[in-house]
């Protein structure tokens, strides 16, 4: 076992375990927090796709922003007397139902991508970074698209800003 | 067995499910929004995965980028619509909010 397949199980287990803490567990805050480590280890998971920047931004980005607005979210939507903030379930039968539905979308999935050959030569040695083939490409041939994300990504938080107003 | 697309495919397939079993089973708003977190990351694995492994260049790490952001976006003008919602109804369950007109 060579350290890339160690280094990727690690990461796969982080990933994994924390999510299932994000879904099973009972109280919000729990969820918040295991939140944090699923985005760690996408991080992770990302380093070793070799998209460093990539890896960096999901920290700046979920870690930084999304991840302590919904922490925020958490905190301004519950009467906060303790630590106990129930999520609420939707009940025994919705319970089992979408169990099974999702235990069946993850069998058909990994069927679906383990049975398919995908014809792809395998890959093995990094390049340095991906830093500078990201950004020649975000200015020249997605610039268009770059700027309207950007414009958008304004627009989203003036209305955000807007709709968030007391008493508006 | 070596490290390849596979592996990271059946990744992002089981944070997929796992995303999907947590938007239908939960009831508090900012429980959803989380799980469709999730499901946003696992589509990213996705992209960069077959931006590494496949004959392309680096277009799925751009398209990547691209999700990150609309993520954001999409996380600030949710969270403002919950807070609304919990100033009307005191509470954040998305299954009893049935009225358009707060």
């Amino acid at each position: 076992m060579d350290t890339l397949s160690i280094v990727f199980y690690l990461f796969a287990f982080i990933v994994v375990v924390s999510a299932m803490g994000v879904v099973f567990s009972r109280k919000l805050m729990y969820s918040a927090f295991s939140l944090l480590f699923t985005f760690f280890g996408v991080a992770g998971i990302y380093a070793l796709l070799n998209a460093d920047f990539l890896a960096v931004l999901q920290i700046m980005i979920y870690v930084g922003g999304i991840l302590v607005l919904i922490v925020f979210g958490v905190m301004l939507t519950s009467r906060v007397t303790e630590v106990d903030i129930i999520t609420g379930g939707t009940g025994r039968k919705i319970y089992i139902s979408s169990a099974i539905f999702a235990t069946l979308m993850l069998v058909m999935l990994i069927y679906m991508f383990s049975s398919v050959n995908w014809g792809f030569a395998p890959v093995t040695e990094y390049k340095d970074t991906t830093l500078d083939l990201l950004g020649m490409k975000l200015l020249t041939k997605y610039v268009l698209t770059f700027l309207i994300a950007a414009i958008l990504l304004l627009i989203a938080f003036i209305g955000a800003a807007f709709i968030a107003r007391k008493g508006s | 067995m070596e490290i390849g697309l596979t592996h990271f495919l059946v990744l992002s397939a089981i944070l997929f499910s796992l995303g999907i079993f947590g938007l239908a089973t939960r009831k508090n708003a900012i429980m959803v929004l989380m799980s469709l977190e999730l499901i946003m990351n696992s589509a990213n694995i996705n992209f960069v995965a077959f931006s590494r492994f496949g004959n392309f260049q680096i277009e799925g790490q751009v398209f990547a980028l691209f999700v990150m952001i609309l993520a954001a976006a999409e996380v600030a003008v949710a969270l403002a619509i919950v807070l609304n919602i919990y100033q009307n109804y005191r509470h954040v369950n998305v299954d009893e909010i049935k009225n358009l007109k707060g």
